[in-house]
Protein backbone atom coordinates (compact mmCIF):
# COMPACT_ATOMS: atom_id res chain seq x y z
CA UNK A 1 0.00 0.00 0.00
CA UNK A 2 1.84 3.50 -1.10
CA UNK A 3 1.60 6.15 1.29
CA UNK A 4 0.09 8.01 -1.54
CA UNK A 5 -3.60 7.87 -1.67
CA UNK A 6 -3.69 10.01 -4.97
CA UNK A 7 -1.03 9.95 -8.11
CA UNK A 8 -1.73 12.37 -10.94
CA UNK A 9 0.92 11.69 -13.90
CA UNK A 10 0.73 14.16 -16.59
CA UNK A 11 -2.95 14.58 -17.13
CA UNK A 12 -3.76 15.79 -19.86
CA UNK A 13 -7.58 16.93 -20.91
CA UNK A 14 -8.63 18.97 -24.37
CA UNK A 15 -11.94 20.08 -25.21
CA UNK A 16 -11.15 20.66 -28.90
CA UNK A 17 -8.80 23.30 -29.67
CA UNK A 18 -8.82 24.45 -25.50
CA UNK A 19 -6.12 22.41 -23.35
CA UNK A 20 -8.27 23.07 -19.97
CA UNK A 21 -5.30 20.63 -18.08
CA UNK A 22 -2.17 21.01 -19.64
CA UNK A 23 0.43 18.08 -18.22
CA UNK A 24 -0.29 18.19 -14.61
CA UNK A 25 1.65 15.48 -12.02
CA UNK A 26 1.38 15.50 -8.17
CA UNK A 27 0.55 13.44 -5.50
CA UNK A 28 -1.30 13.47 -2.53
CA UNK A 29 -0.62 11.92 0.96
CA UNK A 30 -3.02 9.96 3.14
CA UNK A 31 -4.78 12.43 5.63
CA UNK A 32 -3.86 15.48 3.78
CA UNK A 33 -5.53 17.99 3.38
CA UNK A 34 -4.67 19.18 -0.57
CA UNK A 35 -5.66 22.56 -1.94
CA UNK A 36 -5.98 23.87 -5.91
CA UNK A 37 -5.91 27.42 -5.71
CA UNK A 38 -6.49 29.38 -8.83
CA UNK A 39 -8.98 31.70 -11.04
CA UNK A 40 -12.10 30.20 -12.48
CA UNK A 41 -11.51 28.58 -15.68
CA UNK A 42 -8.01 27.12 -14.44
CA UNK A 43 -8.61 24.03 -14.95
CA UNK A 44 -9.70 22.95 -11.20
CA UNK A 45 -13.13 21.37 -11.92
CA UNK A 46 -11.51 19.53 -14.67
CA UNK A 47 -9.17 18.31 -13.20
CA UNK A 48 -11.70 16.88 -10.25
CA UNK A 49 -14.47 15.66 -12.57
CA UNK A 50 -11.30 13.44 -14.04
CA UNK A 51 -10.15 12.45 -10.90
CA UNK A 52 -13.66 11.48 -10.08
CA UNK A 53 -14.31 9.74 -13.17
CA UNK A 54 -16.86 11.68 -14.66
CA UNK A 55 -14.20 12.54 -17.41
CA UNK A 56 -11.85 10.87 -19.53
CA UNK A 57 -8.83 12.18 -19.74
CA UNK A 58 -7.12 13.14 -23.20
CA UNK A 59 -4.05 11.17 -22.04
CA UNK A 60 -1.93 10.71 -18.40
CA UNK A 61 -2.77 8.49 -15.43
CA UNK A 62 -4.67 9.28 -12.16
CA UNK A 63 -4.63 6.93 -9.19
CA UNK A 64 -7.19 7.10 -6.53
CA UNK A 65 -6.74 5.02 -3.74
CA UNK A 66 -4.96 2.60 -6.07
CA UNK A 67 -7.61 2.52 -8.38
CA UNK A 68 -7.05 4.01 -12.26
CA UNK A 69 -9.60 6.33 -13.02
CA UNK A 70 -10.75 4.98 -15.95
CA UNK A 71 -10.53 1.45 -16.19
CA UNK A 72 -11.77 0.84 -12.39
CA UNK A 73 -14.36 3.65 -12.03
CA UNK A 74 -16.32 1.46 -9.90
CA UNK A 75 -13.89 0.82 -7.45
CA UNK A 76 -13.08 4.67 -7.96
CA UNK A 77 -16.44 5.70 -6.86
CA UNK A 78 -16.08 3.29 -3.97
CA UNK A 79 -13.54 5.41 -2.96
CA UNK A 80 -14.62 9.07 -3.22
CA UNK A 81 -17.28 11.39 -1.76
CA UNK A 82 -18.23 14.71 -3.68
CA UNK A 83 -19.29 17.89 -2.72
CA UNK A 84 -19.92 19.89 -6.23
CA UNK A 85 -19.38 23.60 -6.92
CA UNK A 86 -22.93 23.88 -7.81
CA UNK A 87 -25.97 22.04 -5.93
CA UNK A 88 -26.99 18.06 -7.09
CA UNK A 89 -29.16 17.54 -4.38
CA UNK A 90 -32.88 16.12 -5.06
CA UNK A 91 -34.58 19.32 -4.36
CA UNK A 92 -37.79 17.95 -4.77
CA UNK A 93 -37.15 14.64 -2.03
CA UNK A 94 -36.95 15.32 1.72
CA UNK A 95 -32.47 15.82 3.30
CA UNK A 96 -33.75 12.38 4.89
CA UNK A 97 -34.38 10.66 1.49
CA UNK A 98 -31.53 12.64 -0.34
CA UNK A 99 -29.54 10.60 2.12
CA UNK A 100 -31.21 7.27 2.08
CA UNK A 101 -31.13 7.42 -1.91
CA UNK A 102 -27.03 7.68 -1.51
CA UNK A 103 -27.02 4.99 0.87
CA UNK A 104 -28.40 2.99 -1.13
CA UNK A 105 -26.61 3.68 -4.06
CA UNK A 106 -23.59 3.44 -2.25
CA UNK A 107 -24.24 0.05 -1.02
CA UNK A 108 -24.81 0.84 2.92
CA UNK A 109 -25.90 -2.29 5.22
CA UNK A 110 -29.70 -1.62 6.56
CA UNK A 111 -27.99 -1.85 9.86
CA UNK A 112 -25.61 0.49 9.71
CA UNK A 113 -27.66 3.10 7.39
CA UNK A 114 -30.12 5.01 9.60
CA UNK A 115 -27.75 5.05 12.41
CA UNK A 116 -25.30 6.72 10.18
CA UNK A 117 -27.50 9.25 8.45
CA UNK A 118 -29.19 10.30 12.08
CA UNK A 119 -25.35 10.83 13.16
CA UNK A 120 -24.76 12.98 10.09
CA UNK A 121 -27.79 14.99 10.17
CA UNK A 122 -27.53 15.74 14.03
CA UNK A 123 -23.79 16.61 13.24
CA UNK A 124 -24.65 19.17 10.39
CA UNK A 125 -27.94 20.35 12.51
CA UNK A 126 -30.32 19.20 10.35
CA UNK A 127 -32.19 16.73 12.35
CA UNK A 128 -34.96 18.96 12.88
CA UNK A 129 -35.91 19.35 9.25
CA UNK A 130 -34.92 16.23 7.64
CA UNK A 131 -38.66 15.68 6.23
CA UNK A 132 -38.71 18.93 4.72
CA UNK A 133 -38.21 18.60 1.10
CA UNK A 134 -34.67 20.13 0.15
CA UNK A 135 -35.80 23.30 -1.66
CA UNK A 136 -37.18 24.73 1.14
CA UNK A 137 -33.57 24.63 2.16
CA UNK A 138 -31.41 27.71 2.54
CA UNK A 139 -28.25 27.66 0.39
CA UNK A 140 -25.99 27.12 3.61
CA UNK A 141 -28.21 24.00 4.87
CA UNK A 142 -28.00 23.08 1.46
CA UNK A 143 -24.44 22.86 1.61
CA UNK A 144 -24.36 21.16 4.88
CA UNK A 145 -26.68 18.65 3.52
CA UNK A 146 -24.42 17.95 0.54
CA UNK A 147 -21.23 17.46 3.14
CA UNK A 148 -23.07 15.03 5.04
CA UNK A 149 -23.85 12.99 2.14
CA UNK A 150 -20.32 13.24 0.83
CA UNK A 151 -19.03 11.84 4.18
CA UNK A 152 -22.10 9.21 4.39
CA UNK A 153 -20.08 6.16 3.03
CA UNK A 154 -16.71 6.89 5.23
CA UNK A 155 -15.03 7.61 1.74
CA UNK A 156 -11.22 7.50 1.37
CA UNK A 157 -11.05 11.05 -0.47
CA UNK A 158 -13.59 13.84 0.02
CA UNK A 159 -13.83 16.24 -3.17
CA UNK A 160 -14.26 19.51 -2.53
CA UNK A 161 -14.95 22.03 -5.20
CA UNK A 162 -15.78 25.15 -4.19
CA UNK A 163 -17.34 24.24 -1.18
CA UNK A 164 -18.00 27.49 0.36
CA UNK A 165 -18.75 29.88 -2.80
CA UNK A 166 -21.63 31.84 -2.28
CA UNK A 167 -22.25 31.63 1.39
CA UNK A 168 -22.01 34.28 3.87
CA UNK A 169 -18.59 34.23 6.40
CA UNK A 170 -20.58 32.74 9.37
CA UNK A 171 -22.04 29.67 7.41
CA UNK A 172 -18.58 29.16 6.02
CA UNK A 173 -16.76 29.11 9.06
CA UNK A 174 -19.13 26.73 10.27
CA UNK A 175 -18.60 24.59 7.01
CA UNK A 176 -15.27 24.56 7.91
CA UNK A 177 -15.17 23.39 11.55
CA UNK A 178 -17.15 20.63 10.20
CA UNK A 179 -14.81 19.92 7.31
CA UNK A 180 -11.71 19.85 10.32
CA UNK A 181 -13.76 17.83 12.79
CA UNK A 182 -14.99 15.24 10.16
CA UNK A 183 -11.20 15.10 8.83
CA UNK A 184 -10.09 13.76 12.64
CA UNK A 185 -12.62 11.43 13.48
CA UNK A 186 -12.58 9.63 9.51
CA UNK A 187 -9.14 10.32 9.07
CA UNK A 188 -10.23 11.13 5.39
CA UNK A 189 -8.17 12.89 3.15
CA UNK A 190 -9.42 16.50 1.59
CA UNK A 191 -9.17 17.43 -1.97
CA UNK A 192 -10.32 21.05 -2.50
CA UNK A 193 -10.51 23.89 -5.25
CA UNK A 194 -11.08 27.56 -3.94
CA UNK A 195 -9.91 30.61 -5.48
CA UNK A 196 -10.63 31.84 -2.11
CA UNK A 197 -7.21 32.75 -0.28
CA UNK A 198 -9.13 32.33 3.25
CA UNK A 199 -9.97 28.57 2.36
CA UNK A 200 -6.64 27.78 0.85
CA UNK A 201 -4.71 28.71 4.26
CA UNK A 202 -6.73 25.85 5.41
CA UNK A 203 -4.67 23.58 3.54
CA UNK A 204 -1.54 21.53 4.57
CA UNK A 205 -0.27 22.10 0.99
CA UNK A 206 -1.24 23.93 -2.35
CA UNK A 207 -1.02 24.00 -5.63
CA UNK A 208 -1.81 26.93 -7.68
CA UNK A 209 -2.88 26.53 -10.82
CA UNK A 210 -2.89 28.47 -13.88
CA UNK A 211 -4.33 27.83 -17.40
CA UNK A 212 -4.18 24.00 -17.05
CA UNK A 213 -0.36 24.24 -15.49
CA UNK A 214 0.51 23.79 -11.50
CA UNK A 215 3.01 26.86 -11.45
CA UNK A 216 3.70 26.34 -7.72
CA UNK A 217 2.92 23.71 -4.58
CA UNK A 218 3.97 23.90 -1.12
CA UNK A 219 2.38 24.21 2.33
CA UNK A 220 0.88 27.32 2.34
CA UNK A 221 3.67 29.06 4.57
CA UNK A 222 6.03 28.07 2.39
CA UNK A 223 4.26 29.56 -0.74
CA UNK A 224 3.90 33.13 1.12
CA UNK A 225 7.77 32.86 2.27
CA UNK A 226 8.50 32.85 -1.67
CA UNK A 227 7.34 36.52 -2.12
CA UNK A 228 9.05 37.05 1.16
CA UNK A 229 8.44 40.27 3.01
CA UNK A 230 6.23 41.30 5.47
CA UNK A 231 4.68 45.21 5.60
CA UNK A 232 4.91 47.56 8.26
CA UNK A 233 3.10 50.45 8.34
CA UNK A 234 3.72 52.87 11.22
CA UNK A 235 2.55 56.21 12.17
CA UNK A 236 4.80 58.77 14.40
CA UNK A 237 4.49 62.04 15.90
CA UNK A 238 6.88 63.10 12.76
CA UNK A 239 6.75 61.16 10.05
CA UNK A 240 9.62 63.02 8.12
CA UNK A 241 12.25 62.20 10.93
CA UNK A 242 11.12 59.20 11.65
CA UNK A 243 11.42 58.16 7.91
CA UNK A 244 14.97 59.37 7.73
CA UNK A 245 15.75 57.35 10.94
CA UNK A 246 14.76 54.02 9.29
CA UNK A 247 16.07 54.70 6.50
CA UNK A 248 19.57 55.23 7.96
CA UNK A 249 19.07 52.38 10.69
CA UNK A 250 17.99 49.44 8.65
CA UNK A 251 19.34 50.54 5.12
CA UNK A 252 15.65 50.26 3.55
CA UNK A 253 13.12 52.30 1.42
CA UNK A 254 10.36 53.51 3.04
CA UNK A 255 7.20 55.17 1.45
CA UNK A 256 5.67 58.31 2.76
CA UNK A 257 1.90 59.34 2.34
CA UNK A 258 -0.71 61.04 4.04
CA UNK A 259 -1.68 57.51 5.84
CA UNK A 260 2.04 57.34 7.33
CA UNK A 261 5.01 55.18 6.77
CA UNK A 262 5.64 51.59 5.22
CA UNK A 263 8.46 49.62 4.60
CA UNK A 264 8.87 46.24 3.74
CA UNK A 265 10.76 43.40 5.98
CA UNK A 266 11.99 40.37 5.72
CA UNK A 267 10.70 38.93 9.44
CA UNK A 268 8.37 41.24 10.73
CA UNK A 269 7.00 39.81 13.10
CA UNK A 270 11.00 39.03 15.06
CA UNK A 271 11.70 43.18 13.81
CA UNK A 272 8.52 44.43 15.31
CA UNK A 273 9.67 44.10 19.07
CA UNK A 274 13.49 45.70 18.61
CA UNK A 275 12.02 48.35 16.62
CA UNK A 276 9.36 49.71 18.65
CA UNK A 277 12.44 49.23 21.64
CA UNK A 278 15.09 51.24 20.16
CA UNK A 279 12.85 53.89 17.61
CA UNK A 280 13.72 57.84 19.36
CA UNK A 281 9.89 59.05 17.70
CA UNK A 282 6.66 58.26 19.28
CA UNK A 283 4.86 55.87 17.81
CA UNK A 284 1.14 56.49 17.06
CA UNK A 285 0.05 53.06 15.58
CA UNK A 286 2.10 50.46 13.75
CA UNK A 287 0.53 47.51 11.66
CA UNK A 288 2.21 44.19 10.36
CA UNK A 289 0.83 42.95 7.64
CA UNK A 290 1.77 39.39 6.44
CA UNK A 291 2.35 38.36 2.54
CA UNK A 292 -0.44 36.63 1.51
CA UNK A 293 -1.65 33.98 -0.86
CA UNK A 294 -2.92 36.58 -2.88
CA UNK A 295 0.36 38.28 -3.25
CA UNK A 296 1.99 35.03 -4.15
CA UNK A 297 -0.68 34.57 -6.90
CA UNK A 298 -0.05 38.22 -7.95
CA UNK A 299 4.02 37.40 -8.35
CA UNK A 300 3.61 34.47 -10.07
CA UNK A 301 0.98 35.45 -12.67
CA UNK A 302 1.18 39.03 -12.31
CA UNK A 303 -2.74 38.99 -12.23
CA UNK A 304 -5.11 39.55 -8.78
CA UNK A 305 -6.93 36.30 -8.40
CA UNK A 306 -9.64 38.55 -6.68
CA UNK A 307 -10.53 40.71 -9.68
CA UNK A 308 -11.91 37.56 -10.71
CA UNK A 309 -13.56 36.40 -7.68
CA UNK A 310 -16.44 38.97 -7.93
CA UNK A 311 -17.48 38.29 -11.33
CA UNK A 312 -17.63 34.44 -10.53
CA UNK A 313 -20.05 35.50 -7.29
CA UNK A 314 -22.18 37.13 -9.40
CA UNK A 315 -22.19 34.62 -12.36
CA UNK A 316 -23.23 32.21 -9.25
CA UNK A 317 -25.67 34.58 -8.21
CA UNK A 318 -27.36 35.30 -11.61
CA UNK A 319 -27.14 31.64 -12.45
CA UNK A 320 -29.33 30.52 -8.83
CA UNK A 321 -31.03 33.42 -9.55
CA UNK A 322 -32.24 31.98 -13.39
CA UNK A 323 -33.17 28.54 -11.79
CA UNK A 324 -35.57 30.08 -9.12
CA UNK A 325 -37.16 31.46 -12.19
CA UNK A 326 -37.50 28.38 -14.51
CA UNK A 327 -39.01 26.39 -11.85
CA UNK B 1 -27.82 -8.59 -6.35
CA UNK B 2 -25.57 -5.05 -6.17
CA UNK B 3 -27.11 -4.17 -10.10
CA UNK B 4 -30.77 -5.42 -8.50
CA UNK B 5 -30.34 -3.05 -5.88
CA UNK B 6 -29.03 -0.20 -8.32
CA UNK B 7 -32.19 -0.34 -10.34
CA UNK B 8 -34.34 -0.91 -7.10
CA UNK B 9 -33.00 2.47 -6.37
CA UNK B 10 -33.19 4.69 -9.33
CA UNK B 11 -36.82 2.98 -9.87
CA UNK B 12 -37.62 3.90 -6.46
CA UNK B 13 -37.00 7.28 -6.38
CA UNK B 14 -38.68 7.91 -9.40
CA UNK B 15 -41.83 6.43 -7.49
CA UNK B 16 -41.30 8.72 -4.90
CA UNK B 17 -41.01 11.82 -6.89
CA UNK B 18 -43.94 10.49 -8.53
CA UNK B 19 -46.08 10.47 -5.24
CA UNK B 20 -44.22 14.03 -4.12
CA UNK B 21 -45.66 15.41 -7.16
CA UNK B 22 -49.80 14.77 -7.14
CA UNK B 23 -50.56 17.40 -9.03
CA UNK B 24 -48.67 15.97 -12.20
CA UNK B 25 -50.63 13.22 -11.70
CA UNK B 26 -53.88 15.87 -12.24
CA UNK B 27 -52.33 17.80 -15.31
CA UNK B 28 -51.23 14.52 -16.94
CA UNK B 29 -54.84 12.89 -16.77
CA UNK B 30 -57.09 15.85 -17.75
CA UNK B 31 -55.59 15.41 -21.32
CA UNK B 32 -56.77 11.92 -21.84
CA UNK B 33 -60.52 12.56 -19.90
CA UNK B 34 -60.70 15.73 -22.10
CA UNK B 35 -60.37 13.76 -25.30
CA UNK B 36 -62.47 10.57 -24.10
CA UNK B 37 -65.24 12.69 -22.85
CA UNK B 38 -65.47 15.64 -25.20
CA UNK B 39 -64.37 14.22 -27.90
CA UNK B 40 -65.91 10.92 -27.48
CA UNK B 41 -69.28 12.20 -26.54
CA UNK B 42 -69.25 14.81 -29.35
CA UNK B 43 -68.64 12.58 -32.57
CA UNK B 44 -70.38 9.28 -30.90
CA UNK B 45 -73.45 10.40 -32.12
CA UNK B 46 -73.08 11.54 -34.99
CA UNK B 47 -70.84 8.69 -35.99
CA UNK B 48 -72.90 6.07 -35.06
CA UNK B 49 -71.45 2.20 -34.98
CA UNK B 50 -67.98 1.77 -36.48
CA UNK B 51 -68.40 -1.78 -35.28
CA UNK B 52 -70.77 -4.67 -34.65
CA UNK B 53 -71.76 -3.16 -31.01
CA UNK B 54 -68.86 -0.49 -30.82
CA UNK B 55 -69.57 3.38 -31.14
CA UNK B 56 -66.83 5.55 -31.25
CA UNK B 57 -66.33 6.43 -27.45
CA UNK B 58 -65.70 2.38 -26.64
CA UNK B 59 -63.44 2.71 -29.77
CA UNK B 60 -61.26 5.22 -28.50
CA UNK B 61 -61.20 4.23 -25.06
CA UNK B 62 -58.18 1.89 -25.75
CA UNK B 63 -56.61 4.34 -27.70
CA UNK B 64 -57.02 6.35 -25.06
CA UNK B 65 -55.67 4.31 -22.61
CA UNK B 66 -52.06 3.68 -24.68
CA UNK B 67 -51.97 7.45 -25.43
CA UNK B 68 -51.93 8.18 -21.53
CA UNK B 69 -49.24 5.35 -21.22
CA UNK B 70 -47.30 6.51 -24.25
CA UNK B 71 -47.02 9.92 -23.23
CA UNK B 72 -46.49 9.80 -19.85
CA UNK B 73 -43.61 7.25 -20.40
CA UNK B 74 -42.17 8.86 -23.29
CA UNK B 75 -42.17 12.74 -21.30
CA UNK B 76 -40.61 10.97 -18.32
CA UNK B 77 -37.04 11.47 -19.99
CA UNK B 78 -37.59 14.82 -19.24
CA UNK B 79 -36.67 13.64 -15.60
CA UNK B 80 -33.41 13.17 -17.25
CA UNK B 81 -32.78 16.39 -18.85
CA UNK B 82 -34.09 17.88 -15.03
CA UNK B 83 -31.53 15.88 -13.30
CA UNK B 84 -29.15 17.21 -15.33
CA UNK B 85 -29.92 20.57 -15.09
CA UNK B 86 -30.37 20.73 -11.01
CA UNK B 87 -26.78 18.73 -10.75
CA UNK B 88 -28.17 15.80 -9.55
CA UNK B 89 -27.32 13.67 -12.61
CA UNK B 90 -23.68 14.12 -11.25
CA UNK B 91 -25.03 12.21 -8.12
CA UNK B 92 -26.42 9.74 -9.64
CA UNK B 93 -23.08 9.37 -12.38
CA UNK B 94 -20.56 9.56 -9.88
CA UNK B 95 -22.21 6.78 -7.74
CA UNK B 96 -20.69 3.31 -7.94
CA UNK B 97 -23.48 1.55 -9.40
CA UNK B 98 -23.44 0.35 -13.71
CA UNK B 99 -24.73 3.09 -16.40
CA UNK B 100 -26.86 -0.29 -17.31
CA UNK B 101 -28.55 0.12 -13.45
CA UNK B 102 -29.70 3.66 -14.22
CA UNK B 103 -30.26 3.37 -17.82
CA UNK B 104 -32.78 0.28 -16.78
CA UNK B 105 -33.92 1.54 -13.62
CA UNK B 106 -35.02 4.96 -15.06
CA UNK B 107 -36.97 2.94 -17.44
CA UNK B 108 -38.66 0.80 -15.28
CA UNK B 109 -39.83 3.87 -12.97
CA UNK B 110 -40.64 5.65 -16.38
CA UNK B 111 -42.84 2.37 -17.51
CA UNK B 112 -43.93 2.04 -13.68
CA UNK B 113 -45.69 5.49 -13.21
CA UNK B 114 -47.13 5.63 -17.05
CA UNK B 115 -48.62 2.11 -16.30
CA UNK B 116 -50.65 3.80 -12.88
CA UNK B 117 -51.69 6.66 -15.33
CA UNK B 118 -52.87 4.34 -17.65
CA UNK B 119 -54.58 2.16 -14.65
CA UNK B 120 -56.55 5.26 -13.37
CA UNK B 121 -58.03 5.72 -16.88
CA UNK B 122 -58.99 2.06 -16.90
CA UNK B 123 -61.08 3.22 -13.86
CA UNK B 124 -63.42 5.37 -16.29
CA UNK B 125 -64.13 2.44 -18.12
CA UNK B 126 -67.77 1.98 -16.37
CA UNK B 127 -68.63 6.02 -16.98
CA UNK B 128 -68.61 5.42 -20.92
CA UNK B 129 -70.72 2.35 -20.19
CA UNK B 130 -68.10 -0.29 -20.63
CA UNK B 131 -67.21 -3.32 -18.41
CA UNK B 132 -63.82 -5.79 -18.84
CA UNK B 133 -63.43 -8.79 -17.04
CA UNK B 134 -61.00 -9.46 -14.81
CA UNK B 135 -58.68 -11.59 -17.34
CA UNK B 136 -59.21 -8.69 -19.64
CA UNK B 137 -57.87 -6.00 -17.26
CA UNK B 138 -55.23 -9.03 -16.33
CA UNK B 139 -54.36 -8.74 -20.21
CA UNK B 140 -53.98 -5.31 -20.74
CA UNK B 141 -51.50 -4.51 -17.69
CA UNK B 142 -48.21 -6.33 -19.68
CA UNK B 143 -49.56 -5.18 -23.11
CA UNK B 144 -49.83 -1.70 -21.16
CA UNK B 145 -46.45 -2.12 -19.70
CA UNK B 146 -44.54 -3.17 -22.97
CA UNK B 147 -45.54 -0.26 -24.41
CA UNK B 148 -44.64 1.98 -21.44
CA UNK B 149 -41.19 0.90 -21.15
CA UNK B 150 -40.17 1.07 -24.86
CA UNK B 151 -41.75 4.38 -24.86
CA UNK B 152 -39.92 5.37 -21.74
CA UNK B 153 -36.66 4.09 -23.13
CA UNK B 154 -37.15 5.78 -25.71
CA UNK B 155 -37.61 9.37 -24.08
CA UNK B 156 -34.59 8.08 -22.48
CA UNK B 157 -32.48 7.66 -25.15
CA UNK B 158 -32.91 11.21 -26.47
CA UNK B 159 -32.56 12.58 -22.82
CA UNK B 160 -29.18 11.42 -22.53
CA UNK B 161 -28.31 13.19 -25.50
CA UNK B 162 -30.30 16.63 -25.07
CA UNK B 163 -28.28 18.95 -22.97
CA UNK B 164 -31.35 21.92 -22.18
CA UNK B 165 -35.32 21.25 -21.22
CA UNK B 166 -36.44 23.91 -24.00
CA UNK B 167 -34.75 21.17 -26.53
CA UNK B 168 -36.18 18.45 -25.45
CA UNK B 169 -39.33 19.65 -25.18
CA UNK B 170 -39.30 20.72 -28.70
CA UNK B 171 -38.56 17.15 -29.41
CA UNK B 172 -41.08 15.96 -27.20
CA UNK B 173 -43.47 17.98 -29.01
CA UNK B 174 -42.22 17.01 -32.82
CA UNK B 175 -42.06 13.12 -31.91
CA UNK B 176 -44.83 12.82 -29.83
CA UNK B 177 -48.17 14.16 -31.10
CA UNK B 178 -47.43 12.47 -34.53
CA UNK B 179 -46.16 9.38 -32.94
CA UNK B 180 -50.36 9.75 -31.16
CA UNK B 181 -52.00 10.68 -34.26
CA UNK B 182 -50.51 8.27 -36.83
CA UNK B 183 -50.92 5.16 -34.02
CA UNK B 184 -54.29 4.18 -35.00
CA UNK B 185 -55.74 5.52 -31.02
CA UNK B 186 -58.25 7.74 -32.61
CA UNK B 187 -59.22 5.70 -35.90
CA UNK B 188 -59.64 2.78 -37.41
CA UNK B 189 -56.17 1.88 -39.65
CA UNK B 190 -57.21 0.67 -42.38
CA UNK B 191 -58.35 2.72 -46.08
CA UNK B 192 -55.75 5.59 -45.50
CA UNK B 193 -54.48 7.42 -47.97
CA UNK B 194 -50.99 5.62 -48.65
CA UNK B 195 -48.58 7.85 -47.32
CA UNK B 196 -50.34 8.07 -44.13
CA UNK B 197 -50.41 4.23 -44.11
CA UNK B 198 -46.79 4.24 -44.44
CA UNK B 199 -46.14 6.60 -41.56
CA UNK B 200 -48.60 4.56 -39.51
CA UNK B 201 -46.99 1.47 -39.95
CA UNK B 202 -43.78 3.09 -39.52
CA UNK B 203 -44.91 4.24 -36.22
CA UNK B 204 -43.71 1.74 -32.85
CA UNK B 205 -46.38 3.23 -31.29
CA UNK B 206 -49.01 1.54 -33.58
CA UNK B 207 -48.22 -1.75 -32.28
CA UNK B 208 -48.79 -0.65 -28.50
CA UNK B 209 -52.03 0.53 -29.10
CA UNK B 210 -53.59 -2.12 -31.75
CA UNK B 211 -52.71 -5.09 -29.00
CA UNK B 212 -54.50 -3.26 -26.19
CA UNK B 213 -57.49 -2.47 -28.48
CA UNK B 214 -57.46 -6.35 -29.57
CA UNK B 215 -58.05 -7.09 -25.99
CA UNK B 216 -60.28 -4.44 -24.81
CA UNK B 217 -62.89 -4.70 -28.14
CA UNK B 218 -62.09 -8.77 -28.22
CA UNK B 219 -60.19 -9.67 -31.31
CA UNK B 220 -62.60 -10.47 -34.16
CA UNK B 221 -61.73 -12.50 -38.02
CA UNK B 222 -62.67 -9.65 -40.52
CA UNK B 223 -62.73 -6.87 -37.88
CA UNK B 224 -62.56 -3.17 -39.46
CA UNK B 225 -59.97 -2.52 -36.91
CA UNK B 226 -57.71 -4.96 -37.36
CA UNK B 227 -53.83 -3.86 -38.41
CA UNK B 228 -52.56 -5.37 -41.63
CA UNK B 229 -49.03 -5.38 -42.37
CA UNK B 230 -48.32 -6.88 -46.05
CA UNK B 231 -51.40 -8.43 -46.33
CA UNK B 232 -51.04 -10.19 -42.93
CA UNK B 233 -53.41 -9.73 -40.45
CA UNK B 234 -51.53 -8.90 -36.82
CA UNK B 235 -52.49 -10.97 -33.97
CA UNK B 236 -51.43 -9.68 -30.35
CA UNK B 237 -48.46 -12.01 -30.65
CA UNK B 238 -47.29 -10.18 -33.54
CA UNK B 239 -47.38 -6.84 -32.28
CA UNK B 240 -46.01 -7.86 -29.13
CA UNK B 241 -43.10 -9.24 -30.65
CA UNK B 242 -42.75 -5.98 -32.90
CA UNK B 243 -42.68 -3.51 -30.23
CA UNK B 244 -40.48 -5.65 -27.80
CA UNK B 245 -37.73 -5.63 -30.45
CA UNK B 246 -38.53 -1.75 -30.70
CA UNK B 247 -37.93 -1.31 -26.58
CA UNK B 248 -34.78 -3.71 -26.76
CA UNK B 249 -33.22 -1.48 -29.29
CA UNK B 250 -33.83 1.53 -27.53
CA UNK B 251 -33.03 0.02 -24.25
CA UNK B 252 -29.70 -0.81 -25.62
CA UNK B 253 -28.94 2.15 -27.17
CA UNK B 254 -30.08 4.13 -24.18
CA UNK B 255 -27.34 2.13 -22.03
CA UNK B 256 -24.96 2.71 -24.31
CA UNK B 257 -25.89 6.17 -24.02
CA UNK B 258 -25.54 6.70 -20.40
CA UNK B 259 -22.72 4.59 -20.30
CA UNK B 260 -20.60 7.94 -22.83
CA UNK B 261 -22.00 10.75 -20.38
CA UNK B 262 -19.40 12.77 -19.42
Amino acid sequence: MSDYIIEVENLVKRFGGLVAVDDISFKVKVGEIFGFLGPNGAGKTTTINILCTLLRPTSGRALINGFDAVRQQSQVRQSIGLVFQDPSLDERLSGLQNLRFHAMVYNMPASVREQRIEQFLQMMQLWDKRHNEVRTYSGGMKRRLELARGLLHHPKVLFLDEPTLGLDPQTRHRIWEYILKLRQQEDTTIFLTTHDMDEANKANRIAIIDYGKIIAMDSPEKLKKMVGKDIISVKTDDDKRAAKEIELRYQIEVRHDSSGLTFEIADGEQFLPDFIKEFSHKILSVNLRCSSLDDVFLKLTGREIREEEVRDTLKAMVRQHGRRMRR
Amino acid sequence: MNNLRGIYTIWYRDLLRFWHDKMRLIGSLTFPLLFLFIFGSGLSARMGLLGPGIDFTRFIFPGIIGMTVLMSSFMAGVSVVWDREFGFLKEVLVAPISRTCVAVGKTLGAATVALLQGMLILLFAPLIGVSFSMWTVLALLPLMFLLAASMGSFGILLATRIRTMEAFQAVMQMLMFPMVFLSGAFFPVQGLPTWMNILVKLNPATYGIDPIRQVALGTQADSPFSLILFGHTMSIWDDVMILALFGLVTTVLAIWSFSNQE
